[in-house]
């Protein structure tokens, strides 16, 4: 049976889908009162609509998917103010270290080869995992951060990030990869330590 | 011959672009000698699976 989304909707539901949310947005957009707003936004645009759903499985896809395209108008809104490429302190310094992993003839140091990080399941599969991988993402400066969330979070590919928030492709590149080798560390550091040394 | 260094670029740049052939094949003979960067090509994927994962569990059904 389709029911309205207002039907679907009681007080516990909302307040469960709307801390996911708040979550999810925080993640993103790295500002609390920010993301209280786009959520709001999110889910009064989300109840005025008189759309049918199978159920609630169907309707939080749907909230999540507004949420998403109101974080982007954001995102899009704000990338006109700030400069996204300029690098704070914290890009810096996230870039020394990376530096910092290679000998002279670019090669890695032998304490800084990858890991083996074992069977990736092992790790996705453990709720504390969760936690360290949310603090890493929360670690990311914030600039770097917004970037590639927009890459691997909301999906969109490389060139639209680079459209929508006005910078480069070779930029855009520099920047996902910060993320990436940044994230990489913070995980082998807080997660994957624990297991075989670098050989 | 690439550096690690060059290696980890386009293994970077390989989750969002498709790599030239050149490109393909002066990163696979590097990886197959070093151990490090193929250790970094498996934590790369393993990222995107994760923000993936961490997509879907927060936009999941749930209760």
């Amino acid at each position: 049976m389709k029911v309205t989304a207002s039907e679907l909707i009681d007080d516990t539901y909302l307040e469960g889908i709307r801390r996911d949310m708040v979550r999810f947005a925080h993640l993103q957009l790295r500002d609390k009162a920010q993301a209280e707003d786009v959520v709001h936004e999110a889910l009064l645009a989300a109840l005025d609509q008189a759309k049918d759903f199978a159920g609630r499985s169907a309707l939080k896809t749907w909230v999540f998917a507004i949420l998403k395209n109101k974080i982007v108008d954001l995102i899009r809104r704000q990338s006109r103010t700030i400069n996204i490429s300029a690098l704070s302190s914290e890009e810096e310094s996230l870039d020394q270290a990376f530096e910092a992993q290679f000998k002279a003839n670019a090669h890695w140091t032998p304490m800084a080869r990858p890991a083996d990080w074992g069977d990736p399941e092992e790790a996705l599969r453990q709720q504390q995992f969760w936690a360290v991988f949310d603090a890493c993402l929360r670690h990311l400066p914030e600039n770097t951060a917004r970037v590639f969330m927009m890459r691997e979070f909301l999906e969109f590919e490389t060139t639209e990030v680079c459209r929508e928030l006005s910078i480069t492709t070779s930029n855009c590149n520099v920047i996902l990869y910060r993320a990436r080798n940044g994230l990489r560390r913070c995980l082998q550091k807080s997660w994957f330590s624990a297991g075989e040394q670098p050989c | 011959m690439l550096s690690c260094k060059d290696a980890t670029h386009l293994l970077s740049e390989g989750q969002d672009r498709k790599l030239l052939l050149p490109e393909k094949l002066r990163l696979e003979m590097h990886l197959a000698m070093c151990k490090g960067c193929r250790n970094y090509r498996k934590q790369m994927s393993f990222l995107r699976e994760a923000c993936r994962r961490l997509g879907e569990r927060q936009g999941e059904a749930g209760e």
